[in-house]
């Protein structure tokens, strides 16, 4: 078990190694070109987002009902990662609509500004642990369940207002040689996000451990 | 259940006898929404004129603001006088402790609402009397979204550090879908070519994120209050 995150650590950089060769070697699409191909670690960044998300808000309801400390260091974990990824997302997007919109940010699209809005919820809560005191673990519990519950309410918006982001179906309409690629990176980006979650989990464990000797030696 | 909501209102009765004595919420709030209306004013006004919408945003930016400030107040009083823990001991359930706070609130923050909306319909020319059901529910089911997730982090920020900052840095990303719903339903009824329609379905949406919100921190109120 100890193993293992260095060992997901190794496949994530061997399947990094690789993933820009297969970007490079797909086709071009059609009317954007280049730029297209920044879709391929976009959308497994949003994938990881929202995983971490979900992984998150598991975790705090858990430690609200059990109050297992486990719990709050995997919800710590994926908070951050949610924020590094989410950062990845909002840093690629602008970037890529820039080139298909013209424009670096639009208002008028609910994908976007819910993404941005999730990104928001989850900086707070590392805002909170970080400057809440002592007992701020729960409250960030509660605002990792709200952030989680939010989700649904992101793509109620995305249906009923009116979107020029590419809908998500669009990965199911993929040329097969493309969608190996997406595909690829979308399983590069969770390999890593798995190391990832599992270190940062334990280092949390760690953390607590100190803490608690501390406190046992201050008695 | 009936004994909880008896409780919930003895809870929402003081609250507001308090308020009633000194209305420090009340006067505070209702003039810094003003002062909101004023700020937004310069920004929106274009020659003269209004931009487009701009009476729908003003109004819930007034709402929202003007909400934080009471939110704040009304729980720094029962900090600084520690009777919070006496709220908590007392032999009640502890959703009666969140509905109490969240109803003695709902009735400030309405009141408010009662005189801002009016006043920012008079300065902004918007018009108010096309629709009033549906704008005073818009309204009023945006406040129950905002006020049941704002008084459960309010309550939770209680003994928290840096809690004047963490409050709206919390709240504020986690009531977006209701400030979007309420500027949008709004913004609908305003316009020039009213679309009521369109209206109803971002009350519906507020009607949900109410219930679904609300119930959650009904569920939470209790394991986070408890030491």
């Amino acid at each position: 078990m100890k193993q293992l995150p260095p060992l997901l650590l190794v496949i994530a950089a061997l399947m990094f190694m690789r993933a820009p060769f297969l970007i490079d070697a797909v086709r071009y699409e059609s009317t954007m070109g280049l730029v297209q191909k920044i879709f391929y670690f976009h959308v497994p960044a949003a994938i990881t987002t929202f995983t971490s998300v979900f992984v998150c808000g598991i975790a705090s309801v858990i430690y609200l009902v059990r109050r297992t400390r486990t719990a709050d260091h995997v919800a710590v974990a994926a908070a951050e990662l949610a924020v590094l990824f989410g950062a990845i997302v909002l840093v690629t997007g602008p970037l890529w609509a820039r080139k298909a919109w013209g424009v670096w940010w639009t208002w008028g699209d609910a994908r976007l500004v819910m993404t941005f809005v999730m990104w928001m919820v989850f900086v707070a809560y590392l805002l909170l642990r970080r400057f809440g005191g002592p007992g701020s673990e729960v409250l960030a519990a509660v605002a990792g369940i709200f952030g989680t519950v939010l989700v649904p309410f992101v793509y109620w918006s995305v249906n009923y207002w009116r979107t020029v982001h590419p809908q998500t179906t669009v990965i199911k309409t993929l040329p097969p040689d493309m969608s190996y690629v997406l595909s690829w990176c979308i399983y590069t980006f969770l390999v890593l996000y798995a190391a990832l979650l599992m270190i940062r989990t334990r280092l949390e464990a760690g953390r607590a451990t100190l803490d608690d000797a501390f406190l046992a030696l201050e008695d | 259940m009936t004994s909880v909501l008896r409780a919930a209102w003895l809870i929402a009765r003081k609250d507001l006898r308090v308020e009633a004595r000194n209305r420090e919420i009340a006067y505070t709030t209702l003039f810094f929404a003003m002062a909101c209306v004023l700020v937004f004013a310069f920004a929106f006004v274009v020659e003269g004129q209004p931009l487009a919408d701009a009476a729908a945003g003003i109004l819930w930016v007034a709402v929202t603001f003007s909400g934080t400030l009471a939110l704040g107040r009304a729980f720094e009083r029962e900090r600084q006088s520690e009777t919070l823990r006496a709220l908590l001991l007392a032999p009640v359930e502890r959703a009666a402790v969140y509905l109490g706070k969240l109803f003695s609130l709902l009735v400030l923050m309405i009141g408010v609402e009662t005189i801002t909306v009016p006043v920012i319909g008079v300065l902004f020319g918007a018009p108010l009397w096309r629709a009033p059901w549906l704008l005073a529910s818009l309204v009023a089911a945006g406040t129950i979204g905002f006020a049941g997730v704002g008084t459960l982090f309010a309550a939770m920020l209680v003994r928290a550090q840096s809690r004047d900052v963490l409050l709206p840095v919390l709240l504020y990303p986690i009531v977006v879908p209701v400030i979007i719903a309420g500027v949008r339903g709004t913004a609908a009824i305003f316009a020039a070519e009213p679309d009521f329609a369109v209206a109803q379905s971002w009350l519906a949406m507020l009607i949900f994120f109410d219930a679904v919100f609300v119930t959650l921190a009904l569920w939470v109120f209790g394991p986070v209050m408890s030491e």
